[in-house]
């Protein structure tokens, strides 16, 4: 997903002066086409990302189109209030991209997981929270955020994710991509959990569960009207992301159906508990220590199913 | 394209005194002293150096000037109202219920350019906007003023950082150096000396002057950049509520408006000096 951005960003570069990529010193082996072909756009502003964003300020406010690009916590949780003031409040033509959403840097520690990233971007004002499901929808996006005008923040999975999507997809911001379509329940995923939700609904799919698959890669603003047909036309919906359960896609809905008349008879949050990891490892290992992992999601989806008049926890914390 | 109030500079800096004192004490409002310790180096910026034109805010050839230290509003609010981007009758709303003229800079005011408040944004914009102009070609000038307190903020420094490395000239600190900050004397705070060695010691040009001194004011701002190739730093020795002799070197005028016998001796004092 990194590389497809960095791709992509990159052609539309050479296309526009105007954008301009900012790292906070990260990048290795990835960054350096960029810097070495369009060094009049690129910017290493060493490791100071409350200077980044707000040089990012101060440039799009002379009419570049900046992006800030760094991983995990820091592009976001650093510089939060040169984001919330220098960014959304003069409403810069900022785009925050953040590599290795989720536990993608596993291994690292929790200083490396950025597992609460969604839940505090989505609480500024004026700011597009988008966090792509798959290479495609991460093309798409980059090419979407620079066309919008704003603040934008992009979390992007780390490198190797498939693609999942095989064919054109029609890619909006704030609109959700159904990936499947189902009558029996719906699984709604943010970021790289797209490829999760597929095998979710392919297992499913085996036990004569029908899944329809929403990838909702824009958090903010919500696709609300997609959250709602879905609770209209499959009755049971689950969210699933690889970020706390607080704050990001599951709060996201369990917004809009708490507020809204649609008969829905089963809802749940499947995502992590709002707690430091006591483990270390890869990607795999950490999602399958949470539970994430989808043959646990798939139990748990049976198991609820089952017993949808049963305990009304929050997944998460079923683990 | 340009335009610069018809006044003298002394005249210009007596007004904005006035304004600051009245705006205060109509909306019981704080922050008196830092808006008057830098008094005199808005006047010098919007009467001798800042290219500007109040018809167009946003002309793309404009100087920028990044009020960091945003709580000393009044003081830029009373400037650009004199310089005429907004009449000076709208500074009577200073602070009230409604009014765009909040405690500290707003962007939707013609003529600020950033909306600053909590310390240590505002030089980050400033480089971000003199890094773009070096990338454009472009000529203007980016002024950035700091309060001293305001130094103790870490992204004040990686900014200082990065400007020099990137020999950002078209780049003018002025740091307020009224040497009281919210709690107390800045020595007895966090203490800044040497401070311009500091900025030396980053890679800035940086000058020592009397920020009351009218015509040294003028000459260390025209003369910026100091040296080709490098940012340049103006540390100006001032005296937090400089012109009110009960407010001067005084803590307590970071908070207290004058109101009352002291807004009469307050203005009496300012039009004996004027």
């Amino acid at each position: 997903m990194r590389t497809a951005f960095l791709n992509e960003l990159f052609e539309l570069a050479k296309q526009n002066p105007r954008i301009v990529f900012m790292t906070g010193d990260l990048g290795f082996s990835v960054v350096e086409k960029f810097m070495q072909e369009l060094p009049k756009q690129f910017i290493n502003a060493g490791v100071a990302e409350q200077n980044m964003t707000g040089m990012a300020a101060g440039m799009a406010m002379s009419g570049k189109i900046v992006f800030t690009y760094s991983i995990a916590n820091f592009p976001t949780l650093r510089c939060l209030e040169q984001i919330r003031n220098d960014l959304c409040y003069h409403q810069a033509n900022v785009k925050i991209v953040s590599v290795g959403g989720g536990f993608a840097y596993g291994s690292l520690g929790a200083t490396h997981h950025a597992t609460e990233d969604l839940g505090v971007m989505r609480m500024l004002p004026g700011i597009t929270v988008i966090a792509p499901g798959d290479p495609m929808e991460a093309r798409c996006a980059t090419r979407a955020v620079v066309e919008h005008v704003g603040p934008c923040y992009l979390r992007l999975g780390k490198a190797g994710e498939p693609e999942v999507h095989k064919g054109k997809i029609d890619f909006k911001i704030g609109k959700a991509v159904c990936f499947r379509d189902g009558a029996d329940l719906t699984l709604i995923s943010t970021g790289s959990f797209l490829q999760t939700a597929a095998k979710v609904a392919d297992a499913l799919a085996g036990q004569g569960i029908e899944a329809r698959v929403l990838s909702m890669h824009t958090l903010k603003p919500l696709d609300t009207e997609s959250v709602l047909t879905a609770a209209r036309e499959t009755g049971a919906l689950f969210t699933l992301e690889e970020h706390s359960i607080i704050g990001g896609l599951g709060s996201a809905v369990a917004e809009v159906l708490a507020e809204n008349e649609e008969s829905h008879r089963l809802f749940r949050r499947i995502g992590l508990p709002p707690v430091f990891s006591p483990h270390i490892g890869t990607q795999e290992y950490m999602l399958k220590q949470h539970g994430l992992d989808p043959q646990s999601i798939v139990e748990s989806v049976l198991k609820l199913l089952r017993t949808s008049e049963g305990s009304r926890a929050p997944l998460a914390s079923a683990h | 394209m340009e335009h610069r109030p018809n006044l003298p500079v002394g005249e210009l800096a007596y007004r904005i005194r006035r304004h600051c004192i009245e705006m205060t004490s109509r909306a019981n409002a704080s922050h008196i002293g830092s808006s008057l310790s830098m008094a005199d180096m808005l006047a010098v910026l919007y009467a001798k150096v800042l290219r500007f034109d109040p018809e167009q805010p946003h002309w793309e050839q404009r100087d920028r000037f990044l009020l960091s230290k945003g709580h000393g509003c009044a003081a830029l609010y009373s400037v650009l109202a004199e310089c005429g981007f907004f009449p000076v009758s709208d500074l009577e709303t200073f602070c009230q219920n409604g009014s765009p003229y909040a405690g500290h800079t707003m962007h939707n005011i013609p003529g600020v350019e950033l909306s600053s408040g909590s310390l240590g944004h505002g030089l980050p914009v400033a480089t971000g906007m003199a890094l773009a102009a070096k990338r454009d070609g472009d000529t203007h000038h980016v002024f950035c003023m700091l309060s001293d307190g305001e130094c103790d903020e870490g992204s004040v420094w990686e900014a200082a950082l990065f400007a020099p490395h990137h020999k950002l000239d078209n780049l003018v600190v002025l740091v307020d150096y009224n040497k009281i900050q919210s709690l107390g004397r800045v020595e007895d705070v966090v203490n800044l000396d040497p401070l311009a060695e500091k900025w030396r010691a980053f890679g800035w040009d940086a000058r020592e002057i009397n920020g009351h001194d009218l015509a040294a004011i003028e000459n260390a701002l025209t003369e910026a950049p100091f040296v080709l190739g490098r940012p340049s730093c103006i540390v100006a020795h001032t005296v937090k509520g400089k012109g009110v002799s009960y407010m001067e070197d005084k803590l307590l005028w970071h908070y207290r408006a004058p109101r009352g016998q002291d807004f009469e001796i307050a203005l009496a004092e300012l039009e004996r000096t004027r």
